[in-house]
């Protein structure tokens, strides 16, 4: 028989699940001056989840990551991860505990080449030396298809093999928690598959994820969960198949392509 | 899968041999090169140290500072202080340069962080006029005319007798040796600091600030604590290279310590010059400006005219500095920091 809880029932339940919660953000809010971009949005993401964003152009999913990173700061709201309250907590504490994202935009250390790109993510991002991580630099880029370019200069790349760059960095820097901000954008069918690929890899090795995607063909064949933004607000979490069948949802978003 | 990083290659080895070869001349050269050349190569070797740090700061960390001067002054200023106040002997006097430069980096730095771009630059060059005429009201180290070194002092800096009786010099060229060898020494010892600072992943922190900071904190790297680092480093050497410069002068004056055309817009000359964001940089530059220096320094302002012309014919079509036409065209690099990666898959070694 277990122990009688010492508390409430319902509170060791509570921190019963927030141990296995990866994420979590309570009523966070943001705006850019008179645009309410991120309008008290609460979800949680468990351990090992792959979670799919979706949503209109400018519906405050790229903000959304950048409130999770801590790159900006809610005005209202509670961020935590595994349980810590990082609301306030700088960006690069936050990778430190294992948060890694990928930029829309790619932001590329351009002076450097590829391979340095990854060895300062990950000697960083994981607080080791760079001897250490050397090999499993060198193995993420052969994983993203980037070793042709290892040795080039990040500056000199294409905008996809930039983007490509982008989900190694975020690799490298070794994170529980992995950001995916639009990196199936532009790729031809079967780079997409190996994309894919490379990301069910991550997934089943326990790291959660969570993939802001517009190619729904590729985010629904990795997500188990959906999460639909639109001007600022959830307005759906579930699975795929449900939040694809629902009406609302292929009225806001699907109806804008369709 | 088998991989190798390397970053030496064959001109790197080939310079690594000849750099100490050099050092083992210039430790030996006071033998038999006349008292000229010791001077020239005084200011040479000072001017490269200063031209390295503010590489340091502005070429890898991205803080272009034009206030420099700042601590060129207060580290010569402390030195002075040392000997004519406390009556320390000139060399144990230096560090005092560089302590006394740490203590201004840090307001400095406090407020300069908080600006951005030429806010910054002229952040800095504010903050030195405002300690150069705080120094020039300083009357027991000579106030706004300055003041020399005592007689007693000079006549006994630690070492200078036997540099005399070694090489069978007089004082005054023992001295002048002396001043050769340290900086000789702060020279060697600040290039060998910068270049093991790249080769190490702060190098690579460093690089991946200067070129996106935001990025760079998404990975991990604390942005802010680099730059401080940096700053106050490169400062406090600055310091020190003061009080070796005004040690051998043997006379200060605030205009002369805290000489913005001579401690910072030179400085900057020769490595842009040269090559900014780049070890071999200011060497090239120096040279050069040396080499300018000797021969046109009497036609005064069209002196000052010229070094501005050629600065900026530079800018405009070589913006890498003369060692980065080099190295654009032939891919040499004698102090190389770029990890360079060769893999070998080794067939089924790695099935699972
Ligand atoms: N730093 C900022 N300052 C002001 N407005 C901003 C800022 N960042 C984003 N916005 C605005 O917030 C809204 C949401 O932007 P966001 O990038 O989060 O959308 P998104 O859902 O990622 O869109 P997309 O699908 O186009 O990437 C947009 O209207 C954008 O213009
Ligand atoms: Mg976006």
């Amino acid at each position: 028989m277990q122990r009688p809880p010492r508390g409430s029932s319902p509170g060791a339940a509570g921190r019963q699940s927030i141990m296995t919660e990866v994420l979590r953000l309570e009523n966070v809010s943001k705006s850019f001056g008179a645009l309410r971009v991120t309008d008290t949005v609460s979800f949680s993401v468990p351990k090992g989840q792959a979670l799919g964003i979706i949503g209109p152009n400018g519906a405050g999913k790229s903000t959304l990551f950048n409130l999770i990173t801590g790159n900006i700061l809610p005005d209202r709201g509670s961020i935590h991860l595994s349980g810590q309250d990082v609301t306030r907590l700088p960006a690069m504490r936050r990778v430190r505990m294992g948060v890694g994202r990928s930029f829309q935009i790619p932001q590329p250390f351009e002076g450097l080449t590829v391979y340095e790109n990854l060895l300062t993510a990950a000697a960083f991002g994981q607080a080791r030396r760079e001897a250490d991580v050397q090999t499993e630099c060198a193995e993420i880029l052969a994983e993203t298809e980037l070793l042709r370019r290892a040795n080039d200069l990040a500056g000199s790349l294409s905008l996809l093999d930039r983007k490509r760059l982008e989900l190694a960095r975020a690799m490298a820097s070794g994170p529980e928690l992995l950001l995916l901000d639009e990196i199936a954008g532009g790729l031809t069918e079967g780079e997409c598959q190996a994309l894919v690929e490379t990301i069910r890899a991550l997934h089943a090795r326990g790291i959660t994820i969570i993939w802001i995607e517009h190619v729904l063909h590729a985010l629904n064949s990795v997500v188990e969960r959906l999460l639909v933004l639109d001007f600022g607000k959830v307005i759906g979490v579930g699975a795929p198949a449900e939040i694809m069948a629902s009406k609302e949802v292929r009225e806001i978003y699907l109806g804008l392509e369709v | 899968m088998q991989i190798s990083v390397t970053t030496r290659t064959r001109a790197s080895t080939i310079a690594g041999i000849a750099a100490l070869a050099l050092i083992g001349l210039g430790l030996i050269l006071p033998a038999f090169a006349s008292r000229s050349v010791i001077q020239d190569l005084f200011f040479i070797l000072t001017l490269l140290t200063l031209a390295q740090l503010w590489n340091l700061i502005a070429g890898y960390g991205g803080m272009v500072s034009i206030g420099q001067q700042a601590f060129v002054g207060i580290g010569a200023y402390a030195m002075f202080a040392g000997v004519i106040l406390w009556g320390w002997d000139p060399i144990a006097a230096i560090p005092l340069g560089l302590g006394a430069a740490l203590v201004l980096a840090v307001p400095m730095a406090f407020f300069a962080f908080r600006l951005q771009g030429a806010y910054f630059a002229i952040g800095t060059w504010v903050i030195a006029e405002v300690t150069r005429l705080l120094v020039a009201q300083w009357k027991t180290l000579g106030g706004g005319t300055g003041t020399s070194l005592p007689r007693e002092a000079t006549a006994d800096i630690w070492g200078v007798k036997a540099i005399a009786a070694l090489l069978g010099l007089r004082d005054a060229a023992a001295r002048d040796v002396l001043a050769y060898w340290l900086a000789l020494a702060m020279a060697v010892g600040t290039m060998a600091a910068i270049y093991i600072l790249l080769r190490s992943r702060n190098g690579l922190a460093l690089a991946a600030v200067r070129d996106n900071d935001n990025a760079a904190r998404s990975v991990g790297v604390d942005a802010a604590r680099l730059k401080w680092a940096v700053f106050l480093s490169a400062a406090a050497m600055t310091g020190m290279v003061g009080a070796l410069i005004f040690l051998q002068t043997a006379r200060i004056s605030p205009d002369a310590a805290f000489s913005v055309t001579t401690w910072t817009a030179y400085v900057i000359f020769i490595v842009v010059i040269g090559g900014i964001g780049r070890l071999e940089g200011p060497i090239i530059g120096v040279l050069v400006f040396w080499g300018l220096q000797t021969a046109f320094a009497d036609y005064g302002s069209w002196y000052l005219f010229s070094l501005g012309l050629i600065a900026i014919a530079v800018m405009l079509f070589a913006p890498r500095g003369l060692w980065g036409l080099f190295t654009d065209r032939t891919g040499i690099a004698l102090f190389p920091v770029q990890r360079r990666l060769t893999t070998t898959s080794q067939g089924d070694s790695r099935n699972g």
